[in-house]
């Protein structure tokens, strides 16, 4: 039996997909604090899209148990997916509508009254600085708009816990960090936010804890710092005919002294801090 | 029923922006079949009495308002795997049932919009008939059912190409066969007995019927609410599998 008021928001536990003979999630287990920015940080066909995809009811699981507070998710899907909002991996917008009518049929999509649809639509519009472009076609937006657009779309029913599916693939630099800062300030507002992502950057700049995923399993989860802080502070790569060998160190002066001693001859040399994907390199053996 | 409205109200919303260039589309097929066979080959033809064009716009009625309730499908299959819309749906607290009813109704509603163009243009050649219930119960059953295979069809099938099969070798042979062009009375009787299953038949004799003002058949009705009710119950069950 769950206790009412419990300090987690997502709890998930021994989460299984399997897809004839493919298993796609072997197990997956972790639970997401209440107001807690929770990152899913893997390559390509780890499983965190799957995760994501199951929660929010949009694929069947094989097995294991998923729960939003204290309500259990494959057993209350409709009560599930009020709590939840999801914005998808791809911009799954009616093009062809525009703004406010994208958020109108969103908003009672999720029984909202028709007053409330249009003062939440307003605020979010102008949250995302896109109030004047709200009687426009969604098809006359660039790409970060529409993103934008994506992200407060699925705010509009006001969801305790929202759904990142790559919020900032395939984006320009300079929008993905304008949409960093949209997401810290939902999160600001007390939103619980399980996001996934390959871009490691995004993880430890957004994330309170990363769970490394690889191959349907989750690696590893902890805050970003300490994942980094486990194998020091400096790392020395060594870009050889044969490839690249990084070596970690616990300060720079021990860094230093071992690149002093080392022989340079056909080799490229460069001191750095330890960053997330050292420690993602770690602990999975292989890249984002 | 709550969602009901939402997905429905979307569908009109689309319909809504491309009203001009749907109810110019629609005025195409209709107007070709009129002129080729109701004033071009069908001028001095009779049926049971009538002049061929009385027997012909009400099975034109009833091929156009299955083929639109049918179209749905392109749409459906547009929006779940090109723009990915149906998972909009899929995440929102709305039932399986909400969901194929507002779909259905927008196949209903594009067809009684093609049912509406083909009644302008015919009055235009100053042909009338009786629009009493029977008729427009007829269009509304008949597009219907076909919406409601439009759904099961997009649901269950997983490509634009194979969705364009169905209508090829499926739907254009039943608007040409289903007592829409000729009286499938006409026909061999092995032949009448596989045309007279087709529930467009059915809905061509309801329609035709009704526009004479020779009253309700009722034995028609009923086949097609029978098929109606099967109808939804098939894209009900092919919504529920389409989760993977």
């Amino acid at each position: 039996m769950l206790e009412r008021g419990t300090m987690w928001a997502i709890r998930v536990e021994e989460l299984r997909k399997r897809y004839g003979q493919v298993e796609a999630l072997k197990g997956v287990t972790f639970t997401v604090a209440r107001g807690e920015l929770f990152a899913l940080l893997g390559p390509n066909g780890a499983g965190k899209t799957t995760t994501i995809r199951i929660l929010c009811g949009l694929t069947r699981p094989s097995g294991g148990r998923a729960f939003f507070f204290d309500c259990e998710v494959f057993r209350e899907p409709l009560k599930a997916k009020k709590m939840a909002g999801l914005v998808p991996q791809t911009i799954n917008l009616d093009l062809e509508l525009t703004l406010w009518e994208n958020l109108l049929i969103h908003g009672l999509l999720f029984n909202m009254p028709k007053e409330e649809i249009r003062l939440r639509a307003e605020e979010l519009l102008s949250f995302a600085g896109l109030l004047e472009r709200k009687g426009d076609k969604v098809r006359t937006l660039s790409g970060g708009m529409r993103r934008r657009l994506l992200i407060i779309r699925a705010l509009m029913h006001q969801p305790r816990i929202l759904f990142l599916d790559e919020p900032t693939v395939g984006l320009d630099p300079h929008i993905r960090r304008r949409l960093w800062g949209l997401i810290k300030r939902i999160q600001q507002q007390g939103t619980t936010i399980l996001l996934t992502t390959h871009y490691i950057e995004e993880a430890e700049f957004l994330a309170n804890r990363v769970a490394f995923i690889d191959q349907g399993r989750i690696i590893v989860i902890d805050t970003p710092q300490a994942l980094t802080r486990s194998l020091g502070q400096f790392a020395v790569d060594l870009v050889r005919e044969d490839g690249l060998e990084t070596h970690y160190f616990s300060s720079r002066k021990e860094a230093e002294k071992f690149m002093m001693g080392l022989d340079k001859k056909g080799e490229t040399v460069t001191l750095r801090r330890i960053n997330l994907e050292d420690a993602f390199v770690h602990f999975t053996g292989k890249r984002v | 029923m709550r969602g009901f409205w939402a997905v429905y109200l979307r569908e009109l919303l689309i319909i809504w922006h491309r009203l001009p260039r749907m109810l110019l589309s629609f005025s195409v097929s209709p107007t070709l079949y009129l002129v080729a066979f109701g004033f071009g080959l069908g001028k001095d033809l009779s049926v049971g009495g009538r002049p061929y064009l009385e027997f012909l716009i009400p099975g034109l009625v009833a091929a156009s308002s299955m083929m639109q309730g049918f179209g749905i499908n392109v749409e459906i299959n547009v929006a779940r795997f090109y723009l990915k819309v149906f998972e909009e749906f899929q995440a929102a607290p709305i039932s399986n049932l909400a969901y194929v009813l507002g779909e259905i109704f927008s196949g209903v509603t594009r067809a009684f919009l093609s049912t509406g163009v083909i009644l302008l243009i015919t009055s235009l050649a100053g042909v009338s008939f009786c629009f009493g219930p029977g008729f427009w119960s007829g269009v509304f059953l008949n597009a219907f059912i076909f919406a409601a295979l439009g759904v099961t069809s997009a649901m269950v099938i997983k490509s634009h190409a194979d969705q364009a099969l169905v209508t090829n070798f499926v739907i254009t042979p039943m608007a040409f066969l289903g007592g829409t062009f000729f009286p499938v009375e006409n026909m061999p009787a092995p032949v009448q007995i596989v045309l007279k299953a087709l529930p467009l038949t059915h809905a061509s004799r309801l329609i035709r019927q009704a526009s004479y003002g020779e009253g309700l058949n009722t034995m028609d009705l009923f086949i097609l609410i029978g098929l109606g009710i099967l109808t939804l119950f098939l894209a009900y069950w092919s919504v529920d599998k389409a989760r993977d």
